[in-house]
């Protein structure tokens, strides 16, 4: 049954503009929803300004759609193409200063913990790969070493979209860039593995292309993050902007690049298996 | 504390208009107001506000999420009685729901956004507009805008200290202050409109 999330004080129902009618009568707030529901309840983005085929603005909408508790999570951001978008989604999220985001999710969800003891918030950081691993490199790192209850949600476009294309950490080997016209002269960075190094619990990758594997791996990272430690999920998001490949084949690029990996640490296996998702 | 010269008048003032603030404009004390950055007795502010609804020929209100969304029953009683006064007064209402920074548009007739809130006002000519149930900062943040951009008079009933941006404020406004006011704009308005 639908929480009681939102009411609208009586006398301004019909003043209300109608997203937020349908989002108080038919949004996804306390209705488990995920996936599979998409096209049948009121999405949290009603639209957006980023590109024609930007894969990262389809992996927030089916990202948001795929919260297990959306009423009860907190998404914190940092600059990028992601930013730009996030702000307008009907959920609470914070913009942090370019690679601070780990850092203040840090605080946030310990103070969440002091302030509701006995309330479940989910703290999620979702950026870019520059954001995560390169100039908040650091900040991510220690939170997955002192093992916070974060989950960290990369949208990998293997750029800095936002800034016209310079490579980032997590470009390819020989990538070329707008601003990398040479090509890029080292190795993707292999933050699946840095991730389970540091700690993780649950670390998964994915594509923008595999909706509902993408959807069951946020509940996933989510849950585990919540019980047990930090958990990591990167999904490539093909930027046509910035590879200067048409809009209408982002999907198809995601596919042929998507490298489908889990791992889950026998704790979290034990959770996930109980929690049947 | 020395007396500041700084106007809070309908504008177009400039691209980015100062925040009253930063130009020597402080909140009013309990009991008083503000007009056009000038501290005054609240019974005078009252008065211009009642005098300033009634001469505006399209006045808006525009309740923000404090009023809007049933928090509690204070917050019910509020948006009551500000739907009663935006009645007595002849205006209209249009509502700011959140403060999410909605690009690439909004609809204009339906909502305000403090990020952009010259493009309601602009849209729908509002010569006068009263902010009511907005939280402090996004309140003077859009009323900056609005001086900045537009020659719209604004007023802002605040349930706290008041707000410096706007060109008349009233502070510590709950239900009963809203219900007062409602009283004095009837009366004013020459009996019960009908
Ligand atoms: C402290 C700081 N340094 C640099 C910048 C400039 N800047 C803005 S966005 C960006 C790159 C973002 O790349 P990424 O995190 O991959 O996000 P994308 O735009 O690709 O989604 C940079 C370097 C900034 N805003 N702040
Ligand atoms: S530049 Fe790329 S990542 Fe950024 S909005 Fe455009 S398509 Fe999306
Ligand atoms: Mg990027």
């Amino acid at each position: 049954m639908k929480k009681n999330i939102a009411t609208i004080s009586p006398g301004f129902e019909d003043i209300m503009p109608e997203e937020y009618q349908d989002l108080v009568n038919d949004g996804p707030y306390g209705r488990g929803l995920g996936i599979k529901n998409l096209g049948t309840f009121k999405e949290l983005i009603e639209e957006h300004p980023l590109c024609a085929g930007c894969g990262l603005a389809l992996a927030i909408r089916l990202t948001a759609a795929s919260l297990p508790a959306p009423e009860d999570t907190i998404i914190v951001g940092t600059t990028g193409c992601n930013s730009i978008l996030m702000p307008q989604l009907a959920i609470h999220n914070i913009h942090s200063l370019f690679g601070n985001q780990s850092s203040l999710a840090a605080g946030l969800k310990r103070a969440l913990k002091l302030r509701y003891p006995d309330k479940n918030k989910d703290v999620v950081v979702m950026a870019g790969d520059g954001g995560i691993a390169d100039i908040g490199l650091s900040p991510t790192l220690h939170t997955w070493l002192r093992r916070e209850n974060l989950t960290t949600i990369m949208l990998d476009n293997e750029s800095y979209s936002n800034t016209g294309g310079q490579e980032s950490g997590m470009s390819c080997e020989g990538a070329v860039l707008n601003m990398a016209p040479t090509g890029k002269k080292f190795p993707k960075i292999p933050m699946p593995e840095i991730a389970k190094d540091s700690g993780c619990a649950y670390v998964a990758t994915v594509s923008v292309a595999n909706a509902r594997r993408l959807g069951r791996m946020v509940k996933r990272a989510i849950l585990v993050a919540r019980e047990i430690g930090p958990t990591y999920l990167q999904i490539f998001v093909p930027c046509p902007t910035n590879y200067k490949f048409s809009t209408s084949e982002t999907l198809k690029r995601a596919k042929e690049r998507e490298k489908i990996m889990e791992y889950i640490s026998s704790e979290a296996e034990k959770l996930i298996k109980e929690a049947n998702i | 504390m020395a007396i500041s010269s700084y106007r809070v008048i309908p504008g177009p003032e400039s691209y980015l208009s100062p925040a009253a603030a930063s130009m020597g404009v402080v909140l009013p004390e309990k009991g008083e107001a503000l007009i056009e950055g000038k501290i005054v007795p609240e019974e005078e502010a009252i008065e211009k506000i009642t005098e300033k609804l009634i001469l505006a020929k399209n006045p808006f209100f525009f309740p923000g999420p404090l009023i809007l969304w049933a928090w509690n029953e204070k917050a019910i009683a509020k948006a009551k009685a500000v739907k009663e006064l935006a009645e007595a007064a002849g205006a209209k209402i249009i509502p700011m729901p959140d403060y999410r920074p909605k690009y690439p548009m909004i609809n204009p007739e339906e909502e305000i956004n403090p990020n952009h809130p010259n493009l309601t006002i602009w849209h729908n000519k509002i010569d006068t507009c009263v902010f009511v149930g907005v939280h402090c900062h996004y309140a003077n943040l859009a009323l900056k805008i609005i001086r900045g951009g537009t020659d719209c008079y604004t007023i802002a009933l605040c349930g706290q200290a008041g707000h410096e941006d706007a060109m008349i404020t009233l502070r510590d406004i709950h239900s009963e202050e809203v219900q007062k006011l409602t009283e004095v704009v009837k009366r004013a308005k020459g009996g019960t409109p009908q």
